[in-house]
């Protein structure tokens, strides 16, 4: 595999000690994230543990506070997500990711339509951006029916997968997926996880945020553990198992603890 | 199947699991086909009903009627599917003739000037709902019932100031009256039967309107700030230029109209307008457009103002009393929407 060299290189987003407050409340503190080019890194942790703060401060809503935020070796600080697009930062979160009565290909190409014709005559050029879609949905291993269906009809997995490949056609490095399997079937979810392990296998680095260990020991190649704004564990992929993952997770003595709790009291 | 033929680009490629959709499957999937299917019943029931309605003059009547809604009922209509309301949009074509017919009265001793002066006007007003809509983020139905409010007031007030009735003077005697009467209420014979000018005002804004939506960036990104202007944001759509856009787009077309109404009567009451916005709104409406933003034609609209043209002279032409029209619109506004509902249903569980 190339990965042994590519390793050698910058890493294409990388953060160092970021800390981030809003005002007294302590958001995130101290968290180090690294993303490579054809990796999958998981940031894991429940509710409340600053997922969404570390996404922001990637995609460029909001700025770290403190520490170091590389892109490709270069530090940076991202004043808004236009900023973090044309860095090559995509973000696709859950329930923004697109324009449920709009057709597929006019979704797909939505903010950065083609055109042809010049003056008034400008206008849409419909057979590419139909094409287009079709093939780049295809690259990724989506076989649509009609690229003229409204996207609100397709699944919400399907509508994340598009999403996916509107990212990866419109040249991201990195694709930072907010909680894509969070509302989906178990099956639904292998769909998507697919597509993401498609993104890595074109080269992408992928942040995937989740709160699902077993969905991310199974495409993940590091994983960030965070506990209420503080890193509670790094791992890469060899020197962790599922099990340990999901017990740090869960948090093992409070699951110890949530059992006592929840036993029925005996002889009564 | 690839065997066979492969396709030769993805333009041809049929998916097999795709049904062959009839063209009429694809006619029933338009947005506007609620109010074809009601438009058509109207026309035969007037025809039933009233003996004139078939005469060729009837029609340039009712298209006349029509064309006056429907010039406005097109970027109303664009507003709603990009997910706004403009409730001054009828007062605001009473501000434009009377700004028009003022400013080349008290002004200057050229009409063109007024019109001019009026388009600008009429723009900045516009502008106005646009930016405080975007920027205070409070829903358009409150900041245009506001700006529908104070324009109500202002007309009256100013026009009395200045004129000293409710009613501006007459510019007929004026330079420039013919000319831009010719532009923008002249009448063409067509075989014997009188269609005035406004008509084809409306069509070209109903094709130009169509263009824009199916087939420009612009349209593209009206489909997106009405269904859906946080997904539209985060993918690069300038969600507050394109709404501001729709409003000076309703400003363009009231200022047309106004246009029209002074150079049809040469003198403009400062108190009409109050309730057309409404009127335009229920055009949009019966023409298919979703009241929650993100679907609709331009077209629809355009059918919606016929059906209003059509209900208000075929009462006419029925000889009945002309009381009866409002509740006749009222029961078609409630028929078509329903209707469009129950085949929107149809059509996505046929998919």
């Amino acid at each position: 595999m190339t990965t042994a060299t590519k390793t050698e290189s910058a890493p294409l987003v990388e953060l160092d000690d970021v800390s981030k407050y809003y005002g007294n409340i302590r958001a995130l503190e101290g968290v180090s994230l690294e993303v490579r080019s054809g990796e999958i890194s998981c940031v894991l942790g429940d509710n409340g543990a600053g997922k969404s703060t570390l996404i922001k401060i990637v995609a460029g809503l909001h700025q770290h506070d403190t520490g170091t935020f590389r892109i490709e070796g270069e530090e940076v600080t991202l004043g808004n997500p236009r900023d973090a697009l044309d860095r090559g930062i995509a973000t696709v979160y859950q329930d923004l990711a697109v324009v449920p009565l709009m057709p597929v290909w006019r979704n797909f190409f939505l903010g950065s339509e083609p055109t042809k014709g010049s003056g008034p005559f400008k206008r849409l050029d419909v057979g590419l951006m139909r094409t287009t879609t079709r093939e780049a949905l295809l690259r990724m291993g989506i076989d649509l029916r009609d690229v003229d269906q409204p996207i609100g009809t397709l699944s919400g997995g399907e509508r994340q997968c598009v999403a996916i490949a509107r990212a990866v056609h419109f040249g991201a490095k990195v694709l930072v997926l907010d909680e894509p399997t969070a509302a989906l079937g178990v099956k639904q979810s292998g769909v998507v996880l697919k597509y993401v392990a498609a993104a890595r296998d074109q080269g992408l680095g992928v942040v995937l945020i989740t709160h699902n260990p077993h969905h991310a020991y199974l495409v993940g190649d590091r994983f960030v553990l965070l506990k209420r704004g503080v890193m509670a564990g790094s791992h890469t992929k060899g020197s962790v198992t599922l099990d340990e993952l999901t017990r740090q997770m869960a948090g093992g003595t409070e699951l110890e603890d949530l059992r006592h709790e929840l036993e029925r009291p005996s002889g009564t | 199947m690839s065997s066979t033929a492969p396709p030769s680009d993805g333009l041809d490629h049929v998916d097999e699991r795709l049904l062959r959709t009839t063209p009429l499957k694809k006619l029933l999937a338009r947005p506007e086909l609620g109010s074809v299917v009601g438009a058509i019943a109207v026309f035969v029931f007037f025809s039933v009903a009233a003996d004139s309605f078939l005469n060729p003059s009837s029609l340039g009547t009712v298209l006349y009627a029509a064309s006056t809604l429907g010039i406005m009922a097109v970027p109303v209509a664009l507003l709603m599917i990009g997910g706004e309301f403009d409730l001054s949009a009828g007062v605001l074509v009473t501000s434009s003739a009377l700004v028009s017919s003022m400013f080349s009265y008290q002004m200057t001793a050229n009409v063109w000037v007024g019109v001019g002066v009026s388009l600008l006007v009429t723009l900045a007003i516009g502008a106005f709902n646009g930016f405080m809509l975007t920027r205070t983020k409070l829903p358009s139905f409150i900041i245009t019932l506001g700006t529908f409010l104070m324009l109500t007031g202002l007309n009256l007030g100013l026009t009395k100031l200045i004129s000293g009735t409710v009613s501006t003077k007459t510019i007929a005697d004026m330079e420039g009256f013919s000319s831009a009467r010719k532009l923008f209420a002249s009448q063409l014979t067509v075989g014997g039967v009188e269609f005035k000018v406004t008509i084809l005002w409306w069509f070209a804004l109903v094709a130009l309107a169509t263009w824009i939506l199916l087939r420009t960036r612009f349209g593209n990104w009206i489909f997106a700030v009405g269904g859906g202007a946080d997904a539209a944001r985060a993918v690069g759509v300038p969600v507050y230029r394109t709404k501001i856009g729709l409003y000076l787009g309703v400003a363009f077309c009231a200022w047309i109209s106004g246009q029209h109404l002074l150079f049809s009567f040469d003198v403009v009451q400062s108190g009409e307008g109050v309730g057309n916005e409404l009127i335009f709104i229920i055009a949009a409406v019966i023409g298919g457009c979703l009241i929650t933003g993100g679907y609709g034609s331009a077209i629809g609209s355009a059918i919606g103002a016929l059906i209003f043209g059509m209900t208000s002279k075929g009462i006419v032409y029925a000889e009945w009393n002309p009381d009866w029209f409002k509740f006749f619109l009222g029961a078609m506004l409630l028929l078509a929407t329903l209707l469009n509902a129950w085949i929107r249903k149809r059509v996505e569980a046929t998919k």
